[in-house]
């Protein structure tokens, strides 16, 4: 059975098990869009570059329910992050939420399952935002996911509540007998003056393929503070898409980093909607690619309310045969005067075989705005690299220690030390280089 | 300590040294002067092994070892220092991690154990005092954003924490003022002792006043064309290039 025939079966078993749900109006809506659109092919002008109808090709299992039991607390401590022992950690398995895996330190975060929000409190919240992102994301593997939207989680964080504790997230696909298919959803409520700190990162376990298709949407109030760090290092055999959506209703303000180190291919769909005067957003990403891996960056910022400001800097270094694709698009709106909006991306190519496609997009309909992008593409500085080698230090030593000072950058903007010197060491342990 | 016979160097076609001979012994001060183009920047390049330039000719011998087939790295290990004239700006590696880096890899090549944070700290501590550098430039990028003193003031350091047998100065008065050459001087300087030698590239006499060459050479058209003491430097600087053109051009 291929797999677009699995999610069906599956979606049908759902939809008659389940029962009735104010969510499934929603569900049905989108699994029609899906059945419309189907999976992007790279006739898909936001697909171009990256051709994941190939994976989709393959037999996957969509059987979330069927995990094995047979994962413990001792089988997350490889993949979590430092620190853990004082995070609130969220597990997630082949896409469903483990409850009993997780760990919410913190009285002020609520974690609780889409189906079950929509019963309580929660109700409104949960239908005014849920599927928001499909308005920019314009694709069958968006409503794919959204089709099954009753089984993801809802994350809410109380008016003026600071969450002390950093929120770990562990996605983990066990694809040790079968391909995998899997479909995280989250919708992430911060209500006025909250604050918060999102780390996450995948770990496939076993030699299958692993395909995760996840939508996370941020709901960011006035006032509020979100910090969102992606981790992406999983095995090359993992592939992945993902969108991650932030609506800034109030004045506030986001930080985003998004790192990817490893992988089959991997999508990253990062949307930024300032929907409140003076917001401030920022949204770094680096991509250190090896082998085969593809990752491709889609981002949109779109500054619908003036006296915005948003930063994006997105850097690459690209080795052997893997390819990335950069795609930023800023909108800037009729009513968004006295936005301040900059982008670049920088990327430099370690091989012959590695390339790059970059794409900064600007579309502008205000009339006094400042904004910028720009891109380049080059190699490693041969006048650093000499300079380097005639103070002694080996041909090897000196690329690394340019390659690490190129990314370097991006990394302070990961504010918590724990996480910055994590990722610190996954880069300095590829470039077989020492940290200070 | 170094020997230099019949070197012939080119970058793409064009040959740019067409025969240099010169022995450098330890203890000495040797200063290239020459017009523009002469190829007074190439010698120093070829000496730290830059790889744009091709020897066709000729060989170059340092303490004994055949210097061309060298890599740049080996040849910092051997204890050549080329002072750049355009320091390289590195955004995102700070100098003390630079410095550190270098020192230790130069000490790997010597046979000699790295050094720990707490020896790093000290020997850094020691070279600062001397070259009048503060912590405060250590911890910022390599050179970015460094006025021309302090690159200049920069490669001194560097030089004093490396400790070479054969410093190598390119250009190092170009763009600075009479107050920068003199710091900069006065640390090369310090470190002269009767087991180094110092190069000194410069297209003008004034650095000269403040680093004393034992011999000058004049460099014109990739030859040494003519040799002499300190007072070489001072006809130059009163005559200019031209009498040296002149005096080429009718043995010629």
């Amino acid at each position: 059975m291929n797999t677009i025939e699995t999610i069906k079966e599956r979606y049908q078993q759902l939809q008659s098990s389940n029962g009735h749900s104010v969510l499934t109006p929603i569900e049905q809506d989108a699994f029609k869009t899906f059945n419309t659109l189907g999976i992007p092919t790279v006739k898909h002008e936001e697909w171009k570059y990256t051709r994941i109808s190939s994976v989709f090709n393959k037999e996957y299992a969509f059987n979330p329910e069927a995990v094995s039991y047979s994962i413990g607390q001792t089988d997350l401590d490889p993949i979590r992050f430092p620190g853990y022992e004082q995070a609130n950690e969220l597990v997630f398995i082949n896409g469903l939420y483990s409850s009993e895996l997780s760990t919410i330190r913190s009285e002020n975060l609520t974690v609780i399952s889409l189906e079950e929000a929509t019963r309580n409190e929660y109700r409104d919240l949960v239908l005014q935002h849920l599927g928001h992102s499909s308005k920019y994301i314009k694709d069958g593997l968006n409503a794919l996911n959204t089709a099954f939207a009753a089984e993801g989680v809802f994350i809410h964080v109380k008016k003026g509540n600071i969450v002390e504790h950093p929120v770990y997230i562990y996605n983990i696909v066990d694809a040790r007998t079968n391909n995998i298919l899997s479909q995280p959803r989250t919708l992430v409520y911060l209500a006025q003056n909250a604050q918060v700190m999102f780390a996450e990162t995948y770990a496939t376990f076993g030699p299958s393929e692993s395909f995760v298709n996840q939508v996370t949407e941020v709901v960011v109030e006035q006032d509020g503070s979100l910090e969102y760090y992606r981790i992406q290092n999983d095995a090359a055999h993992a592939n992945q898409v993902n969108t991650t959506h932030i609506r800034q209703l109030g004045k506030s303000l986001v930080n985003t980093v998004t790192i990817s180190l490893d992988g089959g291919i991997v999508r990253n769909n990062l949307n930024i909607a300032m929907e409140a005067e003076h917001s401030e957003s920022h949204f770094y990403g680096l991509y250190f690619l090896k082998g085969n891996t593809h990752v491709d960056n889609h981002t949109v910022v779109d500054n619908v309310k003036p006296h915005c400001e948003s930063n994006e800097l997105y850097k690459g270094v690209v080795d052997d045969n893997a390819t990335a694709v950069f795609n930023g698009k800023i909108f800037v709106q009729k009513d968004a005067q006295k936005t301040n909006a900059y982008q670049s991306n920088k990327n430099l190519l370690l091989s012959d075989n590695a390339s790059v496609n970059t794409k900064p997009q600007l579309e502008i309909y205000a009339d006094d705005v400042k904004c910028s992008h720009g891109c380049t593409v080059g190699q490693l500085d041969e006048e650093g690299l000499f300079y380097m080698r005639s103070r002694g230090i080996s041909e090897r030593a000196a690329k690394s220690l340019l390659i690490h000072a190129f990314a370097v950058d991006i990394l302070e903007h990961i504010k918590p030390e724990k996480v910055r010197e994590y990722v610190d060491q996954l880069i300095a342990e590829r470039l077989g280089v020492e940290l200070e | 300590m170094l020997s230099i016979k019949n070197l012939h160097a080119r970058i793409e076609e064009k040959e740019i040294l067409r025969g240099i001979n010169l022995d450098i012994k330890a203890g000495e001060v040797h200063a290239i002067m020459g017009p523009n183009g002469s190829g007074k920047s190439t010698l120093a390049s070829v000496l730290a092994g830059r790889q744009e330039y091709e020897v066709t000719n000729g060989s170059v011998e340092f303490l004994g070892k055949d210097l061309l087939e060298l890599s740049p790295e080996e040849r910092a290990g051997e204890g050549i220092f080329l002072a750049f004239q355009y320091p390289v700006e590195i955004p995102g590696l700070t100098t003390t991690n630079f410095v550190k880096t270098a020192v230790n890899e130069v000490r790997k090549y010597r046979g000699q154990e790295a050094y720990d944070a707490v020896q790093f700290l000290k020997l850094m501590k020691e070279k600062m005092a001397l070259m009048e550098i503060n912590q405060s430039l250590l911890s910022r990028s390599l050179n970015e954003g460094f006025s021309g003193g302090e690159k200049k003031r920069n490669e001194i350091f560097q030089m004093a924490m490396l400790d070479p047998k054969l410093a190598i100065l390119d250009e190092t008065d170009s763009g600075l003022d009479i107050d920068a050459i003199r710091i900069v001087s006065n640390g090369v300087n310090k470190l002269r002792n009767k087991d180094n030698a110092v190069l000194v590239v410069t297209h003008y006499q004034r650095l000269l006043d403040y680093i004393v060459p034992d011999f000058v050479h004049v460099l014109y058209n990739g030859r040494i064309v003519k040799s002499g003491t300190k007072e070489l430097a001072l006809e130059l600087e009163e005559r200019g290039y031209d009498f040296i053109k002149n005096e080429v051009g009718q043995e010629a």
